[in-house]
């Protein structure tokens, strides 16, 4: 079976169900890695592992979802909501700015009371006071939730944040794109028509962005497999993803509770998402959730990008993840494992490499 | 000219690997490889069977007359977070760890300025009337030359007498690098290399078992380290004692190695790769889940690790370095990472036999 698997990527066909089936249970752990190494050499002979200067601004906890494994969030009425002003996230992104940062990851949970006018007001002026700061920001859940609570079309509301400066979209809140799945954790978010739906209205209105995948949710193999196919599906329609992020659900301090998966479980997925998403050029290791030392043991098993340098980082802190890397040790990770660090935009246009 | 289908077909025919091939291995940039023939020459010595064990550190006291460089734990006499348990405490622990079910006791702790030889026999005496069961796995090489010292007694004349006392076997710290240019800016009052061998020798010829450890990833070369498994595996060879190497990495918070970045998760993989490859003698290779995190520890069963160390509860030393691993971990969660491994857990004792306990549930 390994043998028909290495036989299919060596002449470029793309995993079906059963093979990465097998890649997840059966292989073995150091054999599927070679795989994914070799998959990864392919994509990016240069041998550099990217990164960028990023910030996670979240700027509301309040939320209206309610869903089982999130940490972060808080009713409307809780002593601990919040909303940030315009002024609070425009210094916040301006300390990003005068630390060189070039991409503003704006999330935070369904308000029930923001509309459009307030994203439309706070991205103009990002755009005015920080045009080298891109804004790739809100979620398909966030976007559904805007367009609703604005009586606007999911496609008109993407066009109108889009004028207002809206780059590009990190497509967080995937989970699992299985509904049975969904259901179980979050009861009350979209379902996987509904997020593949706005992610490919993003890409078709010229807002590209990337595809993450949270595991250990209480998904089968199958459900995981189930994902990546319909994220691999999606890009052979619009090409918008830039990158693929899977990381494992952070159990501390959710309803969910339970056990976090362990480094092998996240080395395994990350091969496998390497190899099943052929068509996605970049794969994202999380230091954030893993910790530097496993985020660095990833770049063996098919990951080449490191995504953000994260100045602030605020919901899976809230479950427990305690990893805080900064730029020295980020370019140090990368140099000790034999590859070569470079900084680099949303878009994964290198801007600076460090040799 | 060396290469690595030369170094497989030797550690395929069973054959002893030299220190360059070592070194090969160590500074080889195909992770996955070196892994590979680790995880093949593990599998000859133990299937797929990974060995853990339910224990208890008790660290009795923080105050050394050592400053290591490395070291965040360390105290003078007089500070204000100094700590010598007293034997209440350290019996009041010993029957904690017994209730909790745990099969050892792992004792080390700082150079106590003046506390005698009696002090450290009536400790052992107190662990084994508090928790009649426990094996005591008690002091570095380190700490007995200290005690010597202190008792102004020959070293073989302590060893007697805390193995009278109920001592069962030595954890292998203290070893740190045993290369002198490394070791001099470490830790320049520790003993020296040669005398921890020496040491160690001595307790292996008493009858009792330890372990060995290597403190890598701060100061030393890719050589220094292969030098120190080298003179592991001579001594090896003469003895029989050590059954588990640990290697340790350095933690590089809070401690006084300013500058000095501990070693990633590559090199930590590559370096317990190459202890497994290279101390043929040496039955356990360990990774102590306390310093590599536990996402790695489990990710080194595949890369020639066969040991998952033990519960621990309540390590001092590795967290006020740094390290972001949790207290402790449970049974079950030692069981669930090596299961999750793909791997068959095996609960042992201190000399590594395997323990049946009725299960807790089906």
């Amino acid at each position: 079976m390994l043998k028909t698997i290495a036989g299919k990527l060596e002449s470029g066909r793309e995993l079906n169900c059963q093979d990465a089936l097998f890649l997840l249970r059966r292989a073995d752990l150091l054999e599927a890695g070679r795989l994914a190494a070799a998959m990864r050499r392919r994509l990016h002979p240069q041998g550099r592992v990217t990164f960028v200067v990023d910030r996670n601004v979240n700027y509301t906890n309040i939320c209206v979802t309610g869903c089982r494994f999130c940490a972060f969030y808080r009713k409307p009425d809780h002593a601990d909501a919040y909303l940030l002003s315009h002024q609070e996230i425009l210094d916040k992104v301006a300390e990003l700015a005068a630390s060189g940062g070039t991409q503003l990851l704006l999330q935070g949970g369904l308000h029930p009371e923001l509309r459009i006018a307030w994203f439309e007001e706070l991205f103009r002026s990002l755009r005015r006071h920080f045009p080298q700061v891109q804004i790739h920001s809100l979620s398909p859940a966030e976007v559904v939730h805007l367009a609703a609570q604005s009586e606007l079309s999911v496609a008109t509301c993407l066009l109108r944040l889009k004028a207002a400066g809206l780059a590009s979209l990190p497509g967080g809140g995937a989970e699992i794109l299985v509904d049975r799945v969904r259901r179980r954790v979050s009861p009350d978010k979209i379902s996987w028509r509904v997020w593949v739906g706005v992610m490919e209205t993003a890409h078709r209105l010229g807002l590209p962005g990337t595809a993450t995948m949270v595991f250990g949710i209480g998904e089968t193999d199958e459900d995981l497999v189930t994902h990546l196919l319909r994220v691999r599906a999606l890009q052979q329609r619009t090409g918008g993803f830039s990158a693929f992020i899977p990381w494992s659900y952070q159990p501390g301090n959710t309803e969910l509770g339970g056990e976090q998966a362990t480094g092998m479980d996240y080395l395994r997925v990350l091969a496998v998402s390497r190899l099943v998403l052929h068509n996605i050029p970049n794969l994202q290791a999380s230091w954030v959730t893993q910790g530097g030392k496993m985020a660095q043991v990833a770049l063996f098993f098919g990951a080449n990008d490191l995504g953000g340098t994260m100045l602030e980082e605020n919901v899976v802190a809230a479950a427990g993840a305690r990893f805080r890397l900064d730029r020295e040790e980020l370019l140090a990770l990368i140099r000790e494992a034999g590859f070569i660090p470079a900084r680099r935009t949303t878009g994964y246009d290198i801007l600076e490499e460090y040799f | 000219m060396m290469s690595l289908p030369e170094i497989a077909a030797k550690v395929d025919a069973g054959m002893r690997l030299g220190e360059a091939e070592a070194g090969f291995l160590l500074q080889c940039p195909d992770l996955l490889a070196v892994g590979r023939l680790a995880a093949l020459a593990n599998h000859r010595m133990h299937g797929n069977r990974v060995y853990f064990n339910v224990n208890r550190h008790i660290n009795y006291t923080n105050l050394c007359v050592n400053r290591c460089a490395f070291c965040a734990f360390r105290r003078d006499e007089g500070d204000v977070d100094g700590y010598s348990l007293d034997l209440e405490e350290v019996a009041a622990r010993a029957a904690a760890a017994a209730a909790a079910g745990a099969t050892e006791v792992h004792v080390v702790g700082g150079l106590h300025p003046h506390l005698p030889l009696e002090f450290y026999e009536e400790m052992l005496r107190t662990i084994h009337k508090s928790g009649p069961g426990l094996h005591i796995k008690a002091f570095t090489a380190v700490e007995l030359a200290h005690f010597a010292t202190v008792a102004q007694l020959p070293l073989e004349e302590v060893i007697d007498r805390l193995r009278a006392a109920g001592l069962q076997s030595l954890p292998g710290g203290g070893a740190e690098i045993f290369a002198e240019r490394a070791r001099l800016q470490l830790c320049p009052e520790k003993i020296s290399g040669d005398r921890w061998l020496e040491v160690m020798g001595m307790v292996h010829r008493s009858g009792l078992r330890s372990n060995a450890t290597m403190l890598f990833g701060h100061l030393e070369t890719p050589a220094e380290r292969i030098g120190h498994m080298a003179r592991l595996r001579a001594l090896q060879d003469e003895t029989g004692g050590f059954q588990a190497f640990v290697a340790l990495p350095f933690q590089d918070r809070a401690t006084r190695l300013d500058g000095v970045r501990g070693p990633g998760g590559v090199d930590i993989l590559k370096t317990l790769a190459v202890a497994r490859l290279f101390l043929d003698n040496i039955p356990h290779i360990k990774a102590y889940w306390v310093m590599l995190g536990v996402k790695l520890a489990q990710v080194s069963l595949a890369f020639g690790v066969n040991d998952l160390d033990g519960t621990v509860v309540e390590e001092q030393i590795g967290h006020r370095a740094g390290a972001v691993s949790p207290q402790a971990l449970s049974r079950e969660g030692l069981v669930r990472l090596i299961r999750k491994a793909g791997r068959i857990p095996v609960e042992r004792d201190s000399l590594y036999r395997e323990l049946k306990r009725e299960p807790d549930a089906c």
